[in-house]
Parts: structure tokens; sequence; C-alpha cells
């Protein structure tokens, strides 16, 4: 058992922290979002100049061989700079993907250009039926000749207004809800029926709409058992909520030491308002749900290459439900303490509330996990 | 970083589970499973068997018995002996005095006292709170003034857990009154023979008797009986409560309940069926289960960064698990309430030696300790620090407030 960093790990986390204070203070974010993409292409190439879009990729795909840990580190970054660009969308979900289920082919091509930053891929998965379930896919895929040919609508594509290819998840069998005979599809961008519809995020990211007509897919693009895909989804949709915990307690970090700065300076009643217990009680209450998500989010992101599924699921789970309830709860208090302030776009901390609670509506809410974790046995079982 | 423990600490705990199963008298561990107290007899007999294995004061410094275990290895320990669930040494002695007398007091003192902690030869009793220092501890009145050879002591202590069963209580006594209130103050060891102390039981809520009173009409004590330095007993005090807190989460107790709460949730059906098949119960249930678990990674975070901190400066983070902690077990207990439902209404009091009277209890066997384990758990948010003067200590400690 040991809680500290590798000297690598301090130094990865060093750079990106000194990274982001360079070119991520919050009136920059401000223009990063005003630019073409609704992100800045710039720092998405610092990003790849500094490994941080490779750095879960082995070495022979052009990345640095990290693990979890490593993105548990860049993402508690990203979540108290509020990071906008298209991390979780290109890296964690379909850098995942491929690093789990692709060939060797399709490592060789792909990883490379993602960590270099030449190519950014989207997951069209989640469907407009679906609510939290990730088994509930009713695109089609069916064979043609030794091709398959993608009909179906996906919904709120992370990103997926400027990807260039998407990893399109898609039934090759099977009704609707079950969970075998999904398979993931590589489809170009600008692939003859691919159509999309861009929009803003409340969070200030970018989203999209993408529909596919009869669009074609050659075998290559295939990744991994066209039917056996599910685990795989399952797999990389766990490590994406390790990562989205990760960058939760960063913005819930960033909250609640901005609102303690705020209690140290803002004057009322002749006195600083953190001198009245309720406001100190509040943010203690705000540090004990901080060290409570802290803790969970290291155990997601320990659990997160657990490969037994059911274990990891658990975990997930829990960890999900912890972060949205301490998300929820520092996010609202954050913005009480800090009155009026806290309301206006102008400032950061509304921003930081906004991501946490997208963040809960993320890859199933505190409710839904905690009716999946309800349905196990727990973790301390039965005698 | 890796979150996983290593073989050589799972070797460790399966080593102390193997032990405490061939080695915890199951009458004492039936009594714990069921709620009910053990007995003055049950813990000498139980801190006996520890002492003779060498575990009865696991983390005192090697010349004083302890083992030597890191921080994880104690908390490994812990754990399996919540869990077991067998009861933890005494902390008046094992946890609260001991440390501070093989820390602060005289060679003489260690000799005399260390040995029959550890064997429980002595049971120690806390004389701290008084009725008007509770919170604000520095605010006490007992007084002690020299005289000749000996200390005079004067005043009321309460809520002095079982005070009832102490050879020996460790008192905080006002030594000067003319200074700061915290500067004033000594710690002192009193023979609970010596003539002039009385002890009067205070009955709680769940009809236990656990706490009393402990009033001193001019007890004269040896001055030999001063720990350290006269007027620094506040600093000695602050160390002992920050102990306190370390071992105050209780998560492995918390995990046994939990298991304890799913097991009766199948057996006991609630009309049609058990109770374990609501989905509302299930949910809290679950709700419960990830907190402990939090808490659980926490307290080994906390525990993790003791190894690089000075020793005996307590982490301000340990207020956490103080508050989360109790605010766990407490929660237990409600859901225990939820599985007993009406039949946590009949009142079957247990006698000082653990067992029940013998009629047959009107509800299932498991029932008559659930009602009285959920008033009594109460306690948990108010002593060892309550959990708004924890608040405080985050705020001004960790936040800067
Ligand atoms: C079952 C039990 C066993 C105990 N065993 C022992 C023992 O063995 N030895 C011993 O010495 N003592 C013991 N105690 C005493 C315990 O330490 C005190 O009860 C505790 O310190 C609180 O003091 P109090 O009861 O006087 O409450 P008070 O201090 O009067 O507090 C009343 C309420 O006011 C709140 N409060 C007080 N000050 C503040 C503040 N500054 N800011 C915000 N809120 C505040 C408290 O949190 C509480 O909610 C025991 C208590 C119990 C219940």
């Amino acid at each position: 058992m040991d809680f500290d960093f590798s000297e690598e790990q301090q130094l990865l986390k060093d750079s990106v922290v000194r990274l982001l204070a360079d070119r991520y203070d919050f009136e920059s974010r401000k223009k990063h979002q005003a630019a073409t993409e609704g992100w800045s292409l710039g720092v998405w190439r610092q990003f790849a100049e500094q490994g941080l879009l490779g750095i879960t990729f082995a070495e022979e795909d052009g990345g640095f061989g990290g693990g979890p840990v490593e993105t548990m580190i860049v993402m508690e970054a990203f979540g108290k700079a509020l990071v906008i660009e298209p991390y979780l969308s290109a890296v964690v979900l379909c850098g995942g993907l491929l690093r789990n289920a692709g060939s060797d082919e399709q490592r060789r091509t792909l990883l490379p250009s993602i960590a270099d930053g030449t190519k950014r891929l989207a997951f069209a998965h989640a469907e407009r039926q679906a609510g939290h379930d990730l088994h509930d896919i009713a695109a089609t895929a069916r064979t043609e000749g030794d091709a398959f040919v993608l009909d179906g609508d996906k919904s709120l594509v992370l990103h997926g207004d400027t990807a260039d290819a998407y990893i399109v998840s898609a039934r090759s069998s099977g009704e609707r809800r079950d969970r075998d005979g999904i398979g993931l599809f590589l489809v170009d961008a600008g692939a003859p029926g691919v159509s999309r519809r861009g929009y803003p995020t409340q969070d200030g990211m970018r989203a999209a709409e993408v529909s596919l007509t009869n669009v074609r897919v050659e075998r290559m693009n295939v990744i991994g058992d066209p039917a056996g895909g599910f685990p795989m989804i399952e797999r990389v949709a766990h490590e994406a909520i390790a990562a989205l915990c990760a960058e939760a307690v960063g913005a819930m970090a960033e909250a609640l030491d901005m609102t303690v700065d705020y209690l140290k300076q803002r004057k009322q009643f002749g006195t600083t308002i953190g001198s009245f217990q309720a406001l100190q009680h509040r943010a203690s209450d705000m540090f004990v749900a901080l060290e409570q998500a802290r803790s969970m989010a290291l155990f997601a992101t320990m659990m997160s290459s657990e490969p037994d599924a059911e274990e990891r699921g658990k975990a997930i789970s829990a960890a999900k439900v912890q972060i949205g309830r301490s998300g929820r709860f520092i996010g609202q208090q954050a913005v009480q303490l800090h009155g009026g302030i806290g309301m206006t776009m102008e400032y950061k901390l509304g921003h930081l509330f906004k991501r946490l609670a997208m963040i809960d509506t993320m890859f199933g809410d505190a409710d839904h996990h905690l009716e999946a974790f309800a349905d196990s046995d727990g973790f301390v079982g039965a005698l | 970083m890796d979150l996983r423990f290593t073989d050589e600490e799972i070797a460790f705990r399966s080593e102390v589970r193997n032990f405490l199963k061939e080695n915890l008298p199951s009458s004492i561990r039936e009594k714990l499973e069921d709620g009910r107290h053990p007995s003055k007899d049950d813990l000498v007999t139980w801190s006996r068997i520890l002492n003779r294995k060498g575990w009865a004061v696991t983390h005192w410094p090697v010349e004083w018995g302890g083992t030597g275990w890191d921080p994880i290895r104690q908390m490994i320990f812990r754990d399996e002996l919540q869990q077991a669930p067998a009861p933890e040494p005494l902390a008046f002695g094992v946890s609260m005095v001991g440390p501070v007398i093989y820390t602060f007091g005289s060679e003489e003192q260690k000799k005399r006292f260390l040995p029959r902690i550890a064997n429980l030869d002595d049971w120690w009793c806390q004389g701290f709170s008084e009725p008007g220092a509770g919170s604000d501890l520095a605010g006490l009145k007992t007084t002690a003034k020299r005289d000749g050879e000996h200390w005079v002591i004067n005043g009321q202590k309460t809520w002095t857990t079982l005070g009832q069963y102490a050879d020996w209580i460790f008192v905080l006594a006002r030594t000067d009154a003319s200074v700061k209130k915290q500067e004033g103050i000594s710690f002192i060891l009193v023979d609970m023979k010596t003539p002039g102390i009385t002890v009067r039981p205070i009955q709680t809520i769940d009809g236990g008797h656990e706490v009393n009173e402990v009033f001193f009409d001019d007890v004269r004590v040896p001055l030999e009986n001063l720990v350290g330095e006269e007027n620094k007993g506040w600093d000695y005090a602050k160390f002992l409560l920050g102990n306190e807190r370390n071992g105050i989460a209780r998560i492995g107790i918390s995990k046994a309940r939990l298991r304890k709460i799913r097991e009766l949730a199948k057996l006991h059906t609630f009309g049609e069926k058990p109770l374990i098949e609501s989905p509302r119960f299930r949910q809290k249930l679950a709700a419960v289960e990830v907190e402990v678990k939090a808490l659980e990674m926490t307290q080994l975070r906390v525990i993790s960064g003791e190894r690089k901190r000075e020793k005996g400066k307590p982490d301000p983070a340990s207020s956490v698990l103080k508050i989360k902690g109790s605010e766990i077990q407490q929660a237990t207990t409600e859901l225990l309430m939820d599985v007993v439902g009406p039949y946590a209404l009949p009142y079957e009091p247990e006698r000082e030696d653990g067992t029940r009277w013998n009629e047959p209890s009107v509800g299932p066997d498991w029932a008559a300790s659930i009602a009285p384990s959920y008033f009594n758990m109460r306690k948990v948010s108010i002593y060892g620090g309550s959990n708004e003067i924890q608040r405080s200590i985050i705020a001004k400690a960790i936040l800067g407030l």
C-alpha cells in the first residue's frame, strides 16, 4: 500500500500544473472557448508536445506506457483549470477503445496520430432512448459482403462536432437491449451518409448529434468482434468514469479553495465572513466531502484496471455515487458561500459548479449507480 | 503509487484473523455480535490472551511491549479485531494514559504502570470532563493543591466511562488559578481506592450503566503521581485527545455491522418478503456502504501520511475520520432499526455482566439490543471532541479560517 507518486508521476503532475498555470487561467479559457473549434488547437498541440495525448498508450503505439494513475493526474489538473479540450473523448474514450480492443494494425496506425495531436476521434455511442444504459443500442450494422453498413442516430457525442472520425457502436445482431451483438466501427467524419449537428454544452464544451444512413464500413475498420464489443465498451466506460472522478475532484478542490479564499477576504458586518462559525462549519463539511470524493477517485483509479468486470463495476459505481454526491454538495455550497458573485457567468466559480453538475449526468448519475451498487452484494457481502 | 495491500500485508491479515479465530472465546464473540457489552471479566480475560501473544499494546514502543508494526499493520490489526468482533483493548489504559506515561512520565512511572496496563492488571478511567467543562475542557474547576508530600484534590468529574470498574483514574486538575486557563492544569494519576473518592452511576438513554460521576473530597495523592511537569497537563491532554481521534473511525465495527444487517435483512421478513428485497432498503444500505469504503480509503491515506509526519503529531485530517466514522456508526444502527421494525419496542435490559433476563424474548432473539444500540450510538458524535468541535478544528487547522 503506497499512496505516493513515483518520481515520473510527480514530474508529470508538476509539468501539467505548470502548463495550465501558463496557458489556462480563467481569462484564457474564455479565449479558447471563443475559437472556431470551441477550444484551442494551440493548447491541444501543447498537450501533444508534453506527451499528454499518448500518456496511456504503449511505447510501440507512440505512447508513454502510463496507466490509470497518469490519467488521474492529468484529469485532476484539468478539473481544476476547467479544461475544455476534447481529452476525454479523443484520448480516454477513443484512445482507450483502441488500446483495449484495436488490432495491432489499428493501434499502430491510429494511436500515434492521436498521440501527436493530428487526429481526433470521438465516441459515437449514446442514443436518445438509452438513458444511462450502455447496452441500449438501436443503431444497426448489417453485413454486405465483407463489409458492414451502419444506420442509426447517435446523441450527445462529446466533441463530435470537430472530430475527424468516430468510433460508432452499432448492433450486428440481437435485440435493442441485449448485451451481445454490439460492435465497434471506425467511421470517417466525411464518409458518405454521415451527418452531424454540433452544439455547445452547459459546461462550456461541445457535442454533436450524429446520424448515420447507409454508411459503409470495411472489415479492416471493425474494432474487435463485431458482435462482442460490449465488454470493451463497459471497460472503457469504467476507465472514463475513473477519469471523470479525478476531474471532478480537481474541480471540487478548486471550488473549495476559491470559497475558502473568499471567506477570508469578503467583509460584512465589519468582519470577514470566514469568522462566522456557520460558514466555517459549512466549509469544513465541504472539506470532508472532498476528502471522501478524493478517496473514491483513488479507489476508482485503482479498480479501473481490475479484470473482473463485476468487481470493477461495483467499485466504479460506488465511486460515481460518492463523486455525484460530494460534487453536488460542494458545487452548491461554493455558490451559496460566494453570494451573488457566485451566480455570475463572468466568474470561474459558477463554471466549476456547472461542470460538476454535468459530470454527474455522464455515464450514469449518482442515483443510477446507487441502484446498480445496491443490486450487487456490496463490498462486505454476507458472512 | 500502488493502492493494493502487499502480499506481506495480506499474509499478516490472515495471521491475525487466524489467531482471533482460535483464541477469542466464543462467549465473548457472541455477546459482541449480539450488540451486548462484554463484562469486566470478559475484557480482562481477553486482554491477557492478547498480552500473552504480545499484542495487547501493539502501537507502544517496543521496549514497553509494542510490536514495531508500521501504521498499515496497526490498522489491519485493529480492523480485524473490530470485525471478529473482539473487544478492543481498554482504551483508557492502552491508548490514552499509557502513551502519556511513556512519552512524558518518569522512569518510575513507566516501570510501575505500563506493564500493568498491558496486562489489564489496572483498570484505568478518564477523569477529564466536568459538569461545567465539556467541549471547553480547559475551563475545568477540579483543584489539586500541594500539601507536604501530597496533592489534595477537590472537585467533580463526570461522564467517567466504566469508572465503576476502575482501579486508577487520570485526572486533569487546576494547580494554578492565577494564569491563563490552559496554563494552570496538571495531569495526575489517582488510585481509586484513595479515601474521599465517591463514584455514582449515571444511566444512559439505552438503559445501560457505562458512565459515572466521580467526586473528589480532600483526596490525598502522593506528589510523585504528577505526570511530567506541573501546569503542563494541557499539553499532555491535547496529545492524548489527538491519539484518541485516530482510532475513532471504527471502520471495522461498521463493516461487521453492515454484514450483520445484510444477514438479518435476508432472514427477517416484513409481510411477504425479506427486507433485503426492498429496493428502498437496499439503496439505503448501499449508500452507507459507499461511505464506509470511502472512509476506509481516507483512513489509509491519513495513515500513510502518518509515516511521514513528525511522531506524535496527529494529522488534523483525522477530524474527518472522527466526523464520518461517527456518522457512519450511527447510520448503521439506524439501518438495524429498519431491520428490526416493530420489535424494537420491547425493553429487555441487559445485566451488568452482559447477560439478559432469563425470560424468553418478546421478539426475535437478536432484537432486544437494537434500539438500545441506536440510542447509545448518539454518543459517538458527542464524545472524543464533538463533531462540531471537529468542524472547527478543520476550519482552523486545515482551511485556515
Ligand atoms: C457516553 C459518553 C462517555 C463519555 N466518557 C467520558 C470519559 O470517560 N471521560 C471524560 O472525561 N469524558 C467523557 N465523556 C464526556 C465527553 O467528552 C463530553 O460529553 C464532550 O466533551 C462534550 O461536552 P458536553 O457534554 O459538556 O457538551 P457541551 O460542550 O456543553 O456541548 C453541547 C453542544 O454544544 C456544542 N458546542 C460546544 N462548544 C461549541 C463550539 N465552540 N462551537 C460549536 N458548537 C459547540 C457541542 O458540539 C454540543 O453539540 C463522555 C461522554 C459521553 C456522552
